[in-house]
C-alpha cells in the first residue's frame, strides 16, 4: 500500500517551463549550477510554447530547448507542487506518488492563465478558452472547414487565429474587445520594436482574409440545431454570426498561488498582480526568485529576460544578470503598452444575467453572487470557488466584477492526493 | 451610531447568531455586532458535526438537549444548510475499546438515547473503507451533520425577521462596565445586557477570562460519495479532546452532502495564527490514513484552521460575569458550538428573563470558576488560565 517516495535535491530549481523558467534553468545551468526543472504539464513549454518540444513551430522556442537540454538542465515534466517551506524543500506529486525536492535557490517561473468573464452561453459544450482551443489545435485536433468565432482581448486572439487558418479552419470573426484607437495605437507604438513590428505584418499578411472587429465583444451565445450562434455588440449594435465554435478568452492573469503559499509579497491591483520582486527579481524571500508572467503579464520576450536574469542571479553571476537589465526594461515597457492596449472595458461588468453562471466547479450563478461584499463572505454562502479548481477560473472574474480582494492562500498549492500533503511536514531529512 | 438595546450580543458566530434570534423571538430589543462576516469565524472553521457526548453528565445534557432542538428545527431548515442525519459511528480498534463501547452504549440508553453496538463484521459492511479487524463501533443513528455557515446565516435571518438589528464589519473595542459597547469608531452603543459571544477572541474583551485558543486543522477532499457514510471517530478521541497539555490528533471523518470527506482532526494550543503548520497536519492525515487506507489517494482540495474557545473543564461559560450582572457570557464552546449553540442560547435566553430553563444551569455558570474580571481596559488577547 505504502509507495515509494522520491527524494532529489538541486543547487536551483525551476518551477514552470515556460520562457521564463526555460530561460532560467538554462542561465543557472550554463553558470555552472545543478538544476532542476518542474513542470506540471507533460511537455515543456508552457502555454506560448506548447507542443513546441515535439513538434516545433518557432525557430525561437526550438532554440532555447535545444540550450537548455546542452546545459544539462534536469527536467522533471508532469510534476506538480503542493507546496514548501519557503525555505529549501518543497514537496510535490506526479502520477506515481510523492516527490520532495530540495533547494539552494528557488525560481518560480509559473506562468498565467486564461481570464474568463461569465457572458450568458460561455459554459455551453461549443464555447471554449482561447487557450484551450490553441492547444488542441496544436495537438493536431481537426478543425479543418470549421466555422470559428474568436472573442474577447489580446494578442493571444491572433495567435488563435493564425493557428486555427493554418490547419484549415475558418474564422468568422475576431472580435476583439479595445477600441480601434487602443489597437491602433499599440501597433504605431511596435516601430520601436523592430521584432514585434515584423511578427505583426506577418501575422496581419497571413490573416488577411480574418474579419478583425475592434471594439466590439460578446453578448450571448446559444445553439441552433448544429450550429452556435454568437451574439457580438459594440454597445450600440449587435451581430449574430453561425459557427461550429466559440474561444473566448480577456488577456491572462498570473498564477501566483505557490508564491502566496510560500510567502512572497504579491501586487494586488486588479490588471497588475504580480509577485513583487527586486531588481535581480529575487522576492521577499531570499534565495526565491520569480520571473516571466508571474511577476505580471507582459508576454514571452519580457519573460526570457526575466528568466535569465532570475537564473544568472540565483547562481551568484551578478555581472551576467545586471548585463540585462536594459534589455529587461524594454520588454517591461512593452509588456506595460500591452496592457494598456487591452485594458478591459467597464461594460464587460455587465454581460451576465442573474442565470448565468460564475463559478463552474460549484455551479453558482452571477444572481447568487452578486448580493455579498466580499470574496470570502460568497465562498461560504455559495460555495463560490470551493470546488477543485479553487478559484483559479471564478476568482479572477470575480475580481474584475466585483473588485473582490482574493481570499488567502491555503494549501496545497494545486489539488493534491492525500498522502502528498502528509509528507508537507517531514521535514528536511524526510524523517 | 447609537440607541438604546436590552441586549447587545457581540460576534456573529453560531453561537451568537442563537441566542440573538433566541433573544429576539422572545420579544426583547437586540443587537449583534459581529467584527467581520457573520458565521465567517471558528464557525466556517468546524466540522458541522451535532453531536451527543458524555464527557461529563454537565456535557452529555447540553448536547442531548441541544441536539434534540436540532431535530425540532430541522423541518425549518433551508437546503443550503446541507442538514443530514447520518449518524455517528465511535470506532473501536481492539477489545479493549470496544469495552468502551459497551460502557458508552449503557450510558447513552439509560439517559434515553437511542445506540447500537455494531459488531467488527458488520462494521466492515456499513463502513467498507475502515481498515479490516476493527472491533467494532457504537452507533448513535440519532446524530448529524450541517454546513454552519449556512445555518449560522439563516439564524442571523430569523433573528433580524423577530426584529433584531445585525451589524456586519463593525467590530467593538471594548465592553464597557455599565452595560454598553464601545464600537471602533469611537462611538458607544447602550444595552441592559451585553453578550460576550466572541468566541476564543472573547478574553480580549472580558480580560480574565479563562478562555484560551485551541487551534484545529481539517483538510476536505474532491467529492468521492460514499466513500464513508456515517461521521466516524475513533474512541481514542476523548483521549485527545481531552487530554494533555500537548499537541494531539484523532481520526475523524465527515461525509459531506457534496460527496466531498472532511477529514480531522487536531488540538493546540498556544499555537499562534492561522497558518497551515505541515508537523501537526501530517500527523493528523497520517492518523486518518491508519483507520482508512484509501484515503491515500484522495484528492485533496483544501487544508485550513480554526481556533476553538476551550475553557478549563470543557464546558461553556453561560451566564452573566462574576459580580456584573450587565456583562454575560456565551463563549468557551471548544469543540462543540455548532452542536450546543441551540441550547446554549434557550439557556441564556431563559436565564436573561428570569425563567427556569430546562436543563440545570449551575454547570455552565461563568462563576465556577474563581477567576476575577480584570477592571478597565482591553486585555491582552487570549489569557492563561
Amino acid at each position: 500500500m505504502s509507495r515509494q517516495r522520491r527524494d532529489e535535491a538541486y543547487d536551483v530549481v525551476v518551477v514552470g517551463g515556460g520562457p521564463a523558467g526555460v530561460a532560467a534553468a538554462t542561465a543557472a545551468a550554463e553558470s555552472g549550477k545543478r538544476v532542476g526543472l518542474i513542470d506540471e504539464s507533460p511537455w515543456l513549454g508552457g502555454q506560448i510554447w506548447r507542443g513546441e518540444a515535439e513538434r516545433p513551430h518557432s525557430e525561437k522556442a526550438r532554440r532555447w530547448l535545444k540550450r537548455l537540454e546542452a546545459a544539462g538542465v534536469t527536467v522533471r515534466v508532469g510534476v506538480s507542487v503542493v507546496g514548501g517551506d519557503g525555505a529549501g524543500w518543497l514537496v510535490a506529486e506526479d502520477r506515481r506518488g510523492a516527490w520532495r525536492i530540495g533547494y539552494e535557490a528557488l525560481i518560480l517561473a509559473t506562468g498565467a492563465r486564461d481570464r474568463f468573464l461569465p457572458f450568458p452561453g460561455w459554459t455551453a459544450p461549443h464555447v471554449m478558452g482561447v487557450g484551450g482551443l490553441q492547444t488542441l489545435v496544436k495537438s493536431g485536433w481537426p478543425v479543418a472547414g470549421k466555422r470559428v468565432a474568436i472573442v474577447g482581448s489580446g494578442p493571444l486572439l491572433w495567435a488563435l487565429a493564425e493557428g486555427v487558418t493554418a490547419a484549415g479552419g475558418v474564422v468568422v470573426v475576431l472580435a476583439e474587445q479595445a477600441s480601434w484607437e487602443s489597437v491602433r495605437r499599440f501597433g504605431a507604438g511596435l516601430i520601436r520594436y523592430p521584432a514585434k513590428l515584423v511578427q505583426a505584418i506577418g501575422l496581419r499578411a497571413r490573416l488577411a482574409g480574418v474579419p478583425y472587429w475592434c471594439g466590439w465583444w460578446p453578448a450571448v451565445t446559444r445553439s441552433e440545431g448544429d450550429w452556435a450562434v454568437v451574439t457580438v455588440t459594440d454597445g450600440t449594435s449587435r451581430r449574430e454570426l453561425k459557427c461550429d465554435l466559440v474561444a473566448f478568452g480577456f488577456g491572462l492573469v498570473p498564477n501566483l498561488e505557490l508564491a502566496r503559499l510560500l510567502g512572497c509579497g504579491t501586487r494586488d491591483e486588479p490588471g497588475w498582480e504580480g509577485v513583487e520582486v527586486g531588481l535581480d527579481q529575487e522576492t521577499g524571500l531570499s534565495g526565491v526568485y520569480a520571473a516571466g508572467e508571474a511577476t505580471g503579464v507582459k508576454g514571452a520576450e519580457a519573460a526570457l529576460v526575466e528568466g535569465r536574469v532570475a537564473g544568472y542571479a540565483a547562481a551568484g553571476r551578478r555581472a551576467e544578470a545586471e548585463a540585462l537589465y536594459g534589455l529587461r526594461d524594454r520588454w517591461r515597457r512593452f509588456g506595460a503598452m500591452l496592457a494598456q492596449a487591452f485594458a478591459l472595458r467597464a461594460e464587460l461588468k455587465t454581460l451576465a444575467d442573474d442565470d448565468t453562471i460564475v463559478c463552474r466547479c460549484e455551479d453558482v450563478t452571477y444572481g447568487r453572487l452578486r448580493t455579498w461584499r466580499t470574496a470570502r463572505e460568497a465562498k461560504l454562502m455559495t460555495r463560490c470557488g470551493m470546488g477543485p479548481c479553487q478559484g483559479r477560473v471564478c476568482g479572477a472574474a470575480c475580481r474584475f466584477l466585483w473588485s473582490w480582494e482574493p481570499d488567502r492562500v491555503r494549501p496545497p498549492a494545486t489539488v493534491a492526493r492525500l498522502e502528498t500533503l502528509m509528507e508537507l511536514g517531514t521535514g528536511g531529512n524526510g524523517g | 451610531m447609537s440607541g438604546t438595546y436590552d441586549v447587545i450580543v457581540v460576534g456573529g458566530g453560531i453561537v451568537g447568531s442563537a441566542c440573538a434570534w433566541e433573544c429576539a423571538r422572545r420579544g426583547l430589543k437586540v443587537l449583534m455586532v459581529e467584527a467581520g462576516i457573520v458565521g465567517g469565524g471558528a464557525t466556517a472553521a468546524g466540522m458541522g458535526h451535532l453531536v451527543v457526548m458524555d464527557d461529563s453528565e454537565a456535557q452529555f445534557a447540553l448536547t442531548a438537549y441541544s441536539c434534540q432542538l436540532w431535530r425540532e428545527l430541522a423541518a425549518e431548515l433551508p437546503g443550503s444548510v446541507e442538514h443530514e442525519v447520518c449518524g455517528t459511528l465511535w470506532v473501536a480498534a481492539d477489545e479493549w475499546e470496544m469495552g468502551e463501547v459497551e460502557r458508552k452504549a449503557r450510558y447513552y440508553e439509560e439517559r434515553g438515547v437511542a445506540v447500537e453496538v455494531i459488531g467488527g463484521k458488520r462494521l466492515e459492511q456499513l463502513e467498507p473503507n475502515l481498515r479490516a479487524g476493527m472491533a467494532g463501533a457504537l452507533r448513535v443513528p440519532g446524530d448529524a451533520v450541517i454546513y454552519p455557515p449556512a445555518a449560522t446565516h439563516w439564524m442571523s435571518e430569523r433573528a433580524g425577521e423577530a426584529g433584531a438589528t445585525v451589524w456586519r464589519g463593525v467590530e467593538v473595542r471594548q465592553i464597557l462596565e455599565e452595560g454598553a459597547v464601545e464600537l471602533a469608531g469611537g462611538a458607544v452603543v447602550e444595552a441592559f445586557v451585553v453578550v460576550n459571544a466572541a468566541g476564543a477572541t472573547a478574553g480580549r474583551l472580558t480580560p480574565g477570562l479563562p478562555v484560551r485558543g485551541r487551534k484545529g486543522h481539517l483538510a476536505i477532499t474532491d467529492r468521492y460519495p460514499g466513500f464513508a457514510r456515517h461521521q466516524l471517530i475513533e474512541l481514542g478521541y476523548l483521549k485527545s479532546a481531552h487530554g494533555e497539555e500537548g499537541d494531539s490528533v484523532a481520526f475523524n471523518i465527515q461525509p459531506r452532502k457534496t460527496g466531498q470527506m472532511l477529514v480531522g482532526s487536531s488540538r493546540q494550543y498556544g499555537a499562534e495564527g492561522g497558518e497551515v503548520e505541515p508537523g501537526i497536519l501530517g500527523r493528523m492525515l497520517r492518523r486518518a490514513v491508519a483507520y482508512m487506507p484509501g484515503l491515500r489517494l484522495l484528492n485533496v482540495v483544501r487544508v485550513w484552521t480554526g481556533e476553538r474557545a476551550a475553557t478549563p473543564d470543557k464546558l461553556p461559560l453561560i451566564g452573566p460575569v462574576p459580580g456584573r450582572s450587565s456583562i454575560w457570557l456565551a463563549t468557551g464552546h471548544e469543540g462543540l458550538g455548532i452542536t450546543t449553540s441551540l441550547g446554549t442560547a434557550r439557556l441564556l435566553g431563559e436565564r436573561l428573563v428570569g425563567g427556569d430553563p430546562e436543563i440545570p444551569y449551575k454547570p455552565y455558570d461563568p462563576g465556577r470558576f474563581a477567576w476575577v474580571p480584570v477592571a478597565g481596559q482591553t486585555g491582552a488577547g487570549v489569557g492563561a488560565w
